[in-house]
């Protein structure tokens, strides 16, 4: 046993309202510079659509995530490491920045420095990387927004496999959801082992997937080998992004950008204790709807004595194992059983989890006549396919959604039972394997959701990690360089761009 | 004049390659990276792109081996110089034309494309028209060189380079009467060393020791790294010895 602790996410998606404030928050804080305008470390999809970039769950076409060969060996996708170096001097699996969008702006000051004309002024787009008029907009960060454009192309959306799909684009029919998507942090990152420089890793303190400004040579693999498009080339700079999981706020005990402005109060961070000697062996699992079954095996039981013994052992300092025991995110994903993995097909092992939402009945048009099993509407007669959903989140095992959306309905039963009627019908909680504690526990953290009960997150421990005397006289956070500006005197000596230093100042 | 721009020039464009390109890597490893295109516009990258390097490492290698090995070495495994020279005309011109048409359909879109051309420095344009005129030079040089195949006029070069290397102070007066098509083609290739460290040339270097190190020395797939002082067998050991002396119930932590 290998004890590393991880911070883990979840996302519930039973309450996504699809606001985008994640997205812009997140925007705001890291990717308003030139070379990332197209970026969205997080962005929001509608589904069913084909998503952004578009058909990046399409494996069959750009290669992302891990292949198990015959021999149970697993190797990237995009090919294994020969494979990848071949690749080098032009990545065939790399989307171009139309798969994601033309970043564009408009021409605001067109509307107030126009001379007197006949027509009243527009603003209209000017592309942000020639600075060229756009003379029509392609598409956008989220272009299928509330199922914008037609069902024949967004039914194109890889989660319909298996799904007889036509009588979705019915009007009757039609259903949709949101689904925010951020870097899944994987515990096997398919962009990483991608990576000829080495410049992208794991850490082992928190589990956070970071690329190494400084190292990163801009080879690209890290792009086409991530199955959920989270890297990001710059095309300024000429060095690949990612979300960075906020990790300075998280070191310091704070929750995400995203999360902590989420609106909804959809998402959970907390800590996991994970058995790292178990990863290769659960990410090459035989069949693709093991790997969910697999995933939670790696996981580790903070309130095991062997296992708090071990964490110790590995220097897993003892506040870590304290979060480890109130983590939403342990109750949601193994206590529950209600929070799944976003594609565990890819064998990534992602750490970003889902609660499947709840939708309205099929057919409550016809009243009456609802689908009920035991007094519970029955799961699988609801609005959004169960197999759409277990496509997304369980490699199409429909078992284990049934599951979950069964004890989410149930939750709502019983407590319309205990604050209309003021009954705690323990028969409720029963019929899905649960207590009555269990469930209003349950209610408290997924429907109430308070700040303190979404995030339990220990500080970093500088102690363990720095040495007082080598950060001194550093140069504190930077956007990469380090200390220098790549500047000799007015001219910049190697390439770097030019660039300004300003402190942000405070505007009233 | 001819001494100093064959014996004297090299000296200082291999230093400020040398030293120019310690200081960049140290210095602003930021700024080190391949500079790729390909997420702007793929359309003439992938046919170009591969063409080019393939070419361009053919060549590289080519010049290399045929420069620097000795002469003896040739002699004593029975390859006549006639015979070295013939390959290197077939070789690198077959390499040369890939080459040339490479980076002709990476110019062309570095020139034309909009969105590569804005996003295009003053050094990442020049150093590829540096190239291109380096190549169609080199492939001047096959013509005057089919005019002597005895592959006499070769070892005159290989004298020069070897001289170079060895620090013969003479090594320049080895390539006295040498076509002046062969001097353009020095000089260039003597002045491309000199703005390597100032170009996106720096990611050659990454390119020879990035696959290296991914290949060889870097163990399956993931890269963990800690930032704790202590590595983790050090920690477990540290721990059990706490444990040992406290007895079984010290629930003090590794670190």
């Amino acid at each position: 046993m290998r004890v590393r602790a991880q911070i883990g996410k979840v996302l519930n998606l039973d309450k996504c309202i699809g606001c985008h404030t994640c997205s812009v928050t997140c925007k705001n804080v890291w990717t308003t510079r030139e070379g990332v305008e197209y970026a969205w470390f997080n962005n929001v999809e509608t589904k069913p659509g084909t998503g952004y970039p578009t058909d990046w769950e399409n494996q069959k076409r750009w290669n992302g995530g891990w292949a198990r060969s015959a021999n149970g060996k697993l190797h990237p996708k995009q090919g294994a490491k020969w494979r990848i170096l071949a690749n080098i001097f032009a990545n065939p699996a790399m989307p171009e920045i139309d798969d994601y969008y033309e970043p564009f702006d408009f021409d605001y000051d067109h509307l107030k420095s126009a001379p007197d004309m006949n027509a009243f002024p527009t603003a209209r787009p000017r592309s942000k990387i020639t600075g060229e008029r756009m003379e029509k907009i392609e598409k956008g960060p989220n272009w299928e927004e509330i199922l914008g454009g037609e069902f024949s192309k967004r039914s194109a959306d890889y989660n319909f496999e298996n799904v007889q799909k036509e009588i979705y684009g019915e009007y009757e029919n039609t259903f949709m959801m949101y689904l925010p998507r951020l870097c899944e942090h994987c515990l096997n990152p398919t962009c990483s082992a991608s990576c000829p420089s080495g410049a992208i890793y794991k850490r082992e303190e928190d589990g956070i997937v970071l690329i190494d400004q400084e190292k990163c040579r801009g080879w690209r693999m890290c792009i086409s080998g991530c199955p959920y498009k989270k890297v990001y080339y710059n095309w300024d700079t000429g060095k690949s992004e990612k979300c960075t999981f906020c990790y300075p706020r998280i070191e310091s005990g704070q929750p995400t950008v995203c999360s902590e402005t989420c609106v909804g109060r959809i998402r959970y961070l907390g800590v996991i204790l994970y058995d790292a000697d178990k990863i290769e062996a659960a990410a090459s699992a035989e069949r693709e709807t093991d790997l969910y079954g697999a995933q939670l095996d790696v996981f580790l039981d903070p309130n095991d004595p062997e296992v708090i013994a071990a964490a110790r052992r590995e220097g897993v300092p003892e506040d870590w194992i304290e979060a480890a025991k109130v983590s939403p995110v342990w109750k949601m994903a193994m206590d529950w059983k209600v929070a799944f993995p976003l594609h565990p097909e890819y064998r990534t092992l992602p750490m970003v989890w889902y609660i499947p939402p709840l939708s309205p009945i099929q057919n409550a048009a016809q009243a009456g006549q609802i689908a009920m099993s035991d007094q519970m509407p029955d799961v699988r007669s609801l609005r959004i396919p169960v197999k759409y959903l277990a496509n997304m989140l369980t490699a199409g095992d429909e078992e284990p959604i049934v599951h979950a959306l069964e004890r989410m309905s149930a939750m709502r039963l019983y407590m319309r039972a205990l604050s209309v009627d003021g009954v705690r019908d323990e028969a409720i909680a029963a019929r899905v394997g649960m207590s009555g504690r269990v469930i209003e526990d349950m209610y408290k953290i997924m429907a109430i959701a308070d700040y303190e009960d979404r995030f339990a997150i220990p500080t970093a421990h500088r102690e363990q990690n720095e040495h007082g005397a080598d950060i001194r006289g550093g140069c504190g956070f930077t956007d990469g360089n380090g200390c220098s500006t790549g500047e000799a005197g007015k001219t910049t000596l190697f390439g770097g761009k030019k660039k300004k230093f300003a402190l942000p100042q405070e505007t009233f | 004049m001819h001494n100093f721009l064959f014996g004297i020039y090299p000296y200082i464009a291999l230093s400020v390659l040398l030293i120019g390109s310690v200081v960049r890597y140290e210095r602003d490893p930021f700024t080190w990276k391949t500079s790729s295109s390909q997420m702007l516009r793929r359309k003439q990258l992938i046919i170009g792109s591969i063409l080019f390097h393939v070419g361009v490492l053919v060549i590289f290698v080519g010049h290399l081996v045929g420069l620097l090995t000795p002469i003896a070495v040739f002699d004593a495994m029975g390859i006549s110089h006639g015979a070295k020279q013939l390959l290197a005309v077939i070789a690198g011109g077959i390499a040369g034309v890939m080459a040339l048409v490479g980076g002709g359909m990476l110019m062309h879109r570095r020139w034309t494309d909009p969105r590569i051309r804005k996003t295009s420095s003053f050094a990442d344009i020049a150093i590829l028209a540096l190239l291109l005129a380096q190549l169609v030079l080199g492939l001047g040089t096959v013509f005057v060189s089919l005019q002597h195949l005895d592959g006499h006029e070769m070892t005159k070069f290989m004298s020069w380079a070897q001289g170079i290397f060895t620090f013969q102070s003479g090594a320049a007066a080895h390539i006295e009467g040498v076509a002046l098509i062969f001097k353009l083609h020095l000089f260039l290739g003597l002045t491309i060393f000199l703005l390597f460290p100032f170009t996106r040339l720096v990611h050659i270097a990454s390119g020879i020791f990035a696959p290296m190190r991914y290949l060889f020395l870097r163990a399956g797939y993931q890269l963990v790294r800690s930032r704790r002082h202590r590595p983790l067998e050090e920690r477990r050991r540290a721990y059990d010895k706490v444990q040992a002396k406290r007895g079984p119930t010290a629930t003090t932590p590794a670190e």
